[in-house]
């Protein structure tokens, strides 16, 4: 199994997708509910597999395209069959995935194994029937969205009007109609005219969730830009700008790094956003933008530790964030396979382990703490025990549920609320 | 690989500089620690995959805490002539103990520091005047950030150091730019011309490996003479790697 890079359930929740370094897709499906099996509260199996992406060559560079997934999204479900969007660094691909469980039978030209039939032979015709078969999923790309990023793609987001979607890479943000892969709007071009002035970078977009016309992006000075397709056809120029003052007490050669954005999510309702930098989480209102009304430490015990991070390379990890259906909890991934929720409305964190010590099928996972300095408790973990490879970049919520799945390196967790 | 229960390094040997020193033990130890944050994040901006693009993210971030040094370094005060140091100075493979570089400015600020390195300039000194193949500027040793130990500390014209500094960051950007990120490795490391000409290169390999179907490098011009084998000093694992996603694609 290949590491996996990233994780997303369909509107419903009914579908998991998840993609991985190899460039390929797994989709798992919920089961029904059984009545006669109360306890198996819809577990989910895997219900297609696909190569996605295949590794490229870009021969006027010389170098190589990889094919891992970076982002999936699902488009909202309209017909039987499911859409998503998967995106490599380079090229974005609409995937759609549909069940056959029927199949014809009784044609007239072809025999039953296939073999064509003599014409002479033909004396009479008959209507094709068709016959039950056992379920096939088949996924085949429907459109291929190519050569419109010249640096690499960090985000894609469908938008409300189900019609277009977004792309960014590090210095540009395309707009895409769905149905047109010939053609994508360049909406904010951050690249200077002169490179060697380059200092920030985009670093995550999302669409709003209602409003069509707004999006918001991220950048690795810690700023996010609120963006309204309305006010002109490029967005260079935002109509909302986002930062937290500096607290000049705590700069240090390491602040632009860990202030860089990895993640940014609106709210379910819309009002809010939350974005994830190396060591917090914060929410922000959308309609004050001096500074986030909530901060949320994931790891602050990691601060005196950033040199070492720095020169092994994990301060530049990308972690994930995510909300609940309710938002009221929101979720990220830390190291040593921890990851945390944050209740928004009691002010409680949890942090939890995805491994499989400690979480065997249907086990209450056990609340894990680090030890920050001084003595040790039982069941504590000291800063320089955890394990750094182990790191928990990608999770998602179901839509309506309390079930998580929490990815970690090659391994998927599905978590849920204990059934009362 | 995070190194677990990373030990404080002791600097107790070298305290040897000019200048005053309020005695305290930290005050070199800070110096010395910037000098190898800015080694460091030197090596990781040339460090990057041959074959796949870098991300543009950290190099953008690691390019901007070089700034950030620099910088600090500059309005810290002039530069000074500085024997060559002990054996002790800090080499780029011991990691310094984090504690001091993680603390906040307002905490360093209490500690008197004492400005007394200049070596980076030094590096770039070479660079301005080589020729460069198109886009990429070919550089001069990458040793003398790593081998602190043999460098010797020049009296600078501050300007000029800055100048020079700037127009190595400034290069980076530019082969970011031109080419790929990849070519920033080139600004520092030794190398030998021929070894970016991959057109060349992989026409001299191509030769001798059978390749009907490869669309792309039709394109490429007939193999040149022998000539470009034998100046291929690079790793050829990496160019069998590039020979086979070639060839199989």
């Amino acid at each position: 199994a290949d590491i996996i890079s990233t994780v997303e359930f369909n509107y419903s929740g009914d579908l998991l997708a998840t993609g991985d370094k190899g460039g390929r897709v797994v989709i798992f499906q919920r089961e029904q509910e059984n009545k006669s099996r109360p306890f198996s509260r819809g577990e989910y199996n895997v219900y297609s597999t696909f190569q996605s992406h295949e590794p490229e060559f870009d021969y006027l560079k010389s170098l190589e395209i990889e094919e891992k997934i970076n982002k999936i999204r699902w488009l909202p479900q309209q017909n039987a069959a499911h859409f998503l969007l998967s995106t490599n660094d380079k090229t974005i691909k609409l995937w759609k995935i549909s069940e056959r469980d029927k199949r014809a039978e009784g044609y007239n030209l072809k025999d039953e194994d296939g073999r064509l039939r003599d014409p002479v032979r033909i004396k009479e015709l008959r209507v094709p029937t068709l016959k039950p078969m056992d379920l096939m999923v088949e996924a085949s790309p429907r459109r291929i969205f190519a050569n419109a990023h010249t640096y690499h793609i960090n985000s894609i987001s469908v938008n409300s009007d189900y019609a277009t979607y977004l792309s960014a890479d590090d210095l540009r943000i395309n707009l895409w109609h769905l149905e047109i892969t010939n053609r994508s709007f360049n909406i904010v071009d951050i690249k200077p005219a002169n490179m060697e002035e380059l200092t920030e970078v985009i670093t995550a977009a999302e669409f709003h969730p209602q409003q069509c016309n707004v999006f918001v992006y991220s950048s690795s000075k810690g700023t996010i830009r609120l963006c309204d397709m309305r006010s002109s056809a490029l967005c260079d120029r935002h109509s909302k700008f986002f930062e937290e003052p500096e607290d000049p007490s705590s700069r240090s050669f390491f602040s632009e790094i860990i202030s860089s954005i990895s993640d940014v999510k609106f709210s379910h309702n819309g009002r809010y956003m939350m974005t994830r930098d190396y060591l917090s989480v914060k929410v922000w209102d959308l309609n004050m933008e001096n500074r986030p009304v909530e901060t949320y430490q994931v790891h602050e015990y990691l601060r005196s530790k950033l040199c070492s991070l720095y020169e092994n390379d994990c301060i530049f990890d990308k972690f994930e964030c995510c909300w609940n259906g309710l938002d009221s909890t929101i979720m990220t991934g830390s190291y040593n396979n921890f990851f945390r929720m944050f209740d928004r409305n009691t002010r409680r964190d949890t942090t939890l382990e995805a491994s499989r010590e400690s979480s065997k099928s249907r086990a209450i996972l056990k609340p894990r703490k680090v030890c920050t300095g001084g003595k040790r408790k039982k069941d504590e973990i000291s800063v320089d025990s955890l394990d750094f490879n182990k790191k928990i970049l990608h999770t998602a919520w179901h839509p309506t549920e309390n079930l998580i799945a929490v990815a970690a390196t090659n391994n998927l967790y599905l978590f849920q609320d204990k059934v009362n | 690989m995070f190194v677990r229960g990373l030990k404080r390094k002791c600097f107790d040997g070298e305290e040897d500089i000019e200048g005053t020193l309020a005695g305290i033990k930290a005050i070199p130890s800070y110096n010395l620690q910037r000098q190898s944050l800015l080694d460091m994040s030197l090596v990781k901006l040339q460090l990057c995959h041959m074959l796949v693009e870098p991300n543009l993210c950290r190099s953008v971030l690691i390019a901007n805490t070089v700034r950030q040094i620099q910088e600090e370094m500059t309005q810290d005060g002039t530069w000074q002539m500085i024997n060559t140091q002990s054996t002790g100075q800090a080499s780029l493979d011991r990691l310094v103990s984090t504690d001091i570089l993680c603390r906040s400015s307002r905490e360093q600020a209490e500690e008197k520091l004492v400005p007394n390195y200049g070596t980076f300039n030094k590096d770039f000194e070479g660079d301005q005047g080589q020729d460069s193949s198109e886009t990429m500027s070919t550089a001069s040793s990458v040793q003398a950030p790593r081998n602190l130990q043999g460098s010797v500390w020049e009296m600078e014209n501050p300007q000029e150091n800055k100048g020079n500094f700037q127009k190595s960051l400034d290069q980076i950007f530019e082969t970011l730019e031109n080419k790929s990120p990849n070519s920033v490795e080139d600004l520092f490391s030794e190398v030998d011309n021929s070894y970016y000409d991959l057109d060349t290169m992989l026409t001299g390999m191509m030769s001798n490996t059978k390749m009907g179907h490869c669309d792309g490098l039709e394109t490429f011009s007939s193999p040149t003479s022998t000539a470009s084998n034998s100046n291929c000093k690079s790793d050829l694992n990496e160019l069998d790697h590039i020979v086979e996603i070639l060839v199989e694609s």
